[in-house]
Order: structure tokens, then sequence, then C-alpha cells
């Protein structure tokens, strides 16, 4: 162990770890599962994977319209989900917490009802030069539609978003979209400070909160957000699942975005009336285990402390900050703070392809992701085609990063750097 | 995949890559790319009676698609246009010295193959034309 870092959260990351059976299988190889790509997908706890299914063996019933016992306890079982999302975001009402596929659905549901009602011809939506591809791509889409147009805050040279032209960029700005926490330079974006400047240039403000959720403690009224976007896969919960959070009178001054069963309220063969909300933006047959899971996720996390989670990750950033800098040729990304980035660190090493180190650590059981993480723009713009990226979460361990460290330097001899 | 997987050879071709580079005046090109992990490779080829008179080859990327790529132009020089479309994943993979490879991987490795076949495809497809133009 290394002087300085503390080691106070490590008898309770023995005992996450217990929880987690994916952590005690091995590699085809023998190795231990080394996993350090918790930013593309979380792994699941026991009472997560219980959940389900549980729900498949038990009381499998579509929800909302049977009127049996296990239709009713299907039902409940998915709204009670919701309710713990509700109280886990601390939205103001279980109505303003809307069931989706993912954070990509999430966005996309603003823009194509939302965005396509406010936004015109020549109306600013200002983003970070940090988005994800996820948080670009529609809003592309929509600027090509309607004439509106992107904007960008720019970066320091620690990746962090510069505020300084932050006024004059709000200036004609209907709609900030930005993400909390990059996944690929572990930026915490200061919502603190943006959100309450876009409000008062009268600008709504949707967050992605796809890397922050899952690893803080997230408080939608207090940082005043209109839109958040979450992914469940991860935080935890299974894929396909997915929580976008709105404002009350914003979701329902908005028109619904998919049209079917399960959001209306009375159709005709000529017209339809919408149901209330949440239901109004849920269309068709929801991922009804999937939002079980979500909500055994959310109570395993109530039962870790999100502050604690918080506390464990700064101190695993760091001591891996630590660590990566005394591998030669090896260059991190992003704020050089723990305090300021997320669980996240991408790098690169001398002319070793990312690909090429994925490879090698992958030999040894270390799981890490070599891309561009859909964040292209973000590498161009910092003149790089691809890095490695080493992700934590909850069970991660300092010893996970040695593994990493290892690894890398058995890389390093390889290619002779 | 075991780190012998990385043989030095591989890495001398990755940092030294044979037959880099543009020709004058090829008679084919052809480029490609790996938009998943930005791997890309462009062949410049100079054909005469049927066979691959010379090879260039440009890139950036890993270092199993450019090594792997480095290697094909060693072999396919002065090979029939025919029998380079012949060629597959398993010659490929015995130039690299690989049994296996994890299949993202094997996209890496196919890229250059990729490029030179298309390129070959091309200069048959030409040489059809003028055969039908000047029989
Ligand atoms: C910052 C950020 N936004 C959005 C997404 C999209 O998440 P999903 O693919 O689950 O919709 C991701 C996932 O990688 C992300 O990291």
């Amino acid at each position: 162990m290394i002087a300085g870092i503390p080691h106070a959260t490590g008898d309770k990351v023995e005992r996450v770890r217990a929880d987690f059976p994916i952590l005690a299988t091995r590699t085809s190889k023998g190795k231990p599962l080394v996993y350090l790509d918790s930013a593309a997908t979380s792994q699941k706890p026991r009472s997560v994977i219980d959940a389900i299914s549980h729900y498949y063996e038990d009381y499998n019933a579509n929800i909302h319209r049977g009127v049996y016992e296990i239709a009713e306890r299907a039902t409940d079982a998915y709204e009670a989900a919701r309710k713990r999302a509700a109280v886990f975001f601390n939205a103001a009402s279980t109505d303003e917490i809307i069931f989706t596929r993912n954070a990509t659905e999430s966005i996309n549901l603003v823009c194509y009802t939302w965005g396509f009602e406010h936004l015109g011809a020549g109306d600013g939506i200002l983003l970070t030069r940090l988005e994800h591809h996820s948080n670009i791509v529609p809003w592309q889409l929509l600027a090509a539609k309607t004439g509106a147009e992107l904007r960008f805050l720019e970066l320091d040279e620690q990746g962090r978003v510069a505020l300084d032209d932050l006024e004059q960029k709000l200036q004609g700005t209907k709609l900030v979209a930005i993400t909390q926490v990059s996944n690929t330079l572990g930026t915490i974006v200061p919502l603190e400070q943006i959100v309450p400047a876009a409000h008062a240039a009268g600008a709504t403000v949707l967050v992605d909160g796809a890397q922050a959720a899952p690893h803080m403690s997230v408080d939608v009224q207090a940082l005043d957000v209109d839109f958040y976007a979450v992914s469940g896969h991860k935080m935890l919960a299974p894929t396909g699942i997915g929580i976008l959070y709105g404002k009350r009178a914003l979701l329902e001054a908005m028109p619904p975005f998919l049209a079917g069963g399960d959001m209306i309220r009375r159709v005709t063969y000529d017209r339809t009336t919408y149901n209330e909300l949440p239901w109004k933006f849920e269309a068709g047959t929801s991922n009804i285990a999937g939002g079980i899971g979500l909500g055994a996720a959310v109570e395993y996390l109530e039962g870790l402390d999100m502050a604690w989670v918080r506390e464990h990750e700064v101190a695993l950033t760091a001591y891996a900050l630590e660590r990566l800098a005394e591998v030669p040729h090896l260059t991190v990304y992003g704020p050089k703070r723990a305090e300021e980035r997320g669980g996240v660190a991408a790098f690169t090493m001398g002319d070793a392809h990312p690909h090429d180190l994925a490879s090698i650590l992958d030999a040894e059981g270390v799981c890490i992701r070599a891309g561009h993480h859909c964040t292209m723009p973000l590498h161009e713009r910092l003149g790089l085609t691809a890095t490695a990226r080493a992700s934590f979460y909850v069970y991660t361990t300092f010893a996970d990063v040695d593994a990493l460290i290892e690894a890398l330097e058995k890389a390093a001899r390889i290619f002779k750097l | 995949m075991d780190e012998l997987f990385y043989r030095e050879y591989i890495l001398e071709h990755y940092r030294s890559p044979h037959n880099y580079g543009h020709l004058e005046n090829p008679d084919i090109s052809a480029e490609d790319d790996n938009p998943l992990c930005g791997d890309r490779i462009r062949v410049d080829l100079k054909v005469e009676d049927g066979r691959i008179a010379d090879v260039r080859f440009e890139g950036k990327g890993c270092a199993i698609s450019q090594a792997s790529a480095s290697m094909l132009t060693d072999v396919v020089k002065g090979m029939t246009l025919h029998d380079t479309l012949r060629l597959g994943k398993d010659e490929i993979m015995e130039n690299l010295g690989a049994e296996t490879l994890a299949a993202a991987r094997i996209k890496c490795a196919t890229l250059g193959l990729k490029v030179l076949k298309a390129a070959a495809m091309r200069a048959l497809e030409r040489a059809a034309e003028a055969e039908e133009q000047h029989p």
C-alpha cells in the first residue's frame, strides 16, 4: 500500500465484491477478472440478478392492465422501482420519472418532443466539447431540420470546461445540453455555475447524467436541472432500462414521443387523449424486469451510501493517477486532481496503440476499453484517434489498479518502450 | 491472445513497415478504414500482365493492422491479381504467426487484405472493360 492514500474504504469493498458473482470468475486463461470498464457498463450485484429472476419465476405478468394477483404484483414492483428512483434522485414527484431504454433514448425523447416544439432557426443549443455522441448527434439532426445552431463551451488545458465566455454563449441559447461527468476525461462539469446562468438567460437545461448518476449523489431539485438522462446499466441495473427525469410542467406541455398502448387515456378511430404522467411517455409494454432490476440497483446503492461511493472512487482515482504517472511514456488525459474528476482515466502509452494495449491487458485478465469511447470529436480536438480507458466503480480495489499497472508495464516491455 | 503474439517481427513491421508510402503513377489505389478503432489503410498498385508489379501502402492504426498490411505487401509482390483474391484470413494469421485473435482484432488484422482485394478487384474489372473495348 502506498502511503498517503486513505484505505478506510478497503474493508467495505471486500464486502461489496462478495455481492458480485462475476468477480469470483476467472478468464479462460485462469486469470482473476480485473474489470476496469465500468464506464461502459457496470457489473450487477446478486440482489439485482435475483430481483429479475424472482419476477420471471414468481410473478411474471404484464403491468397496468391485469386484474389478477400476479399482474398486480408486477405493477406494484415496477411502480415501486419508479418511486425508489424518484427518492434516489430527489424528484418532486414519481410522475417526473419516465422509464426509457437508456440515456440515449432519454436525450432523444427530449430532442424529438420538447426540442422540435421549442427550437427554431437561429436558436442556440449550447453543449460542451466533452459530449458523448448521444448528446451531440440528436442535436445535429434537430439543427439540420430546424436551423438551430450548435455552440460549444471550450476546454482548458486540463480538459475542464472554460466558463469565461459562458454569458456570451448563452445569448440566444434556448437549450443547454451538457454532460455532468465526461466518460473520457472524467471532467466534472460545474453545473452549480452553469445551470443558474442558463436559467437567467432563459434557457432550458438538459443534463446527460450517464456517468454521474452511478457515481455521486444527484439531487435534481438542488441542481435545478430541467431534464436529466440516466442509463440503468451503468449503475448496477440491467441493460435496456434508463430514466428521463423532467420537471412536471415541461413534461405536461410536451407532446408524446412514441405512440401506442399504455400511453393513452382514450382512443377512438379519430382521436386520442393521452395518459397522465409518467405513462404518457411509456408507449407499449415496458421493460418490466429491467425496471424492477433498476429498483433493486437503486436500493443497493442506497445501502452503500452515495457519499461512500464518491469517496471510494476519489481515493481510487487519486491512487490510479499517482501510479499511472510512474509508468514511462504514459500520458493521462483530463483534470489532474482526483476531486475534479469521475472514476475514469483515459491514457496513451508511447506508440503502443490503445487496441494493442487492450489486447495485451486482456491476456492478463485486465478489461479496459480502447478506442474513442463515443467521443470522436473530443479525441480529434485532443489530436488523438484513440485512447485506452480504465474506469472504476464500487467493487474496484487498489489491487485492481496495481494489476492494471503491472499489465501496462508488461505491455511496455513487449513494445520495448 | 498470448503475449507471444506480439512477436518482435510484428513490432518491427509496425515501426518500420515494408513498402510504405505512395507509388509515382499507380494503376490502382484503394483505401478503407475501420471506424471502430480508427485504423486506416491505403494501397497503391502497379499492375503488369495481370500481376502486381509493385505495391505501396500507407496507414495508421494499431500494430496488428499495420504490421499485417506490411507483411501482406511482401507476400503479394509479383502475385497475380487472381491469386490475391484467393488470400483469406488463414494466410493473414499465418503471416502474423497467430493461432487465434479476438474477433474485434481480426478486423484489424485483415483490413490491409480487404483494401488490397478491393484494389485487385478494380484492376481486374478495368482490364475486363479494356478487353471489351479493344477485343
Ligand atoms: C456520458 C455518456 N452519455 C451517454 C451515454 C450513452 O449511454 P447509453 O448507451 O446507455 O444510452 C454514455 C455511455 O457510454 C455516456 O458515457
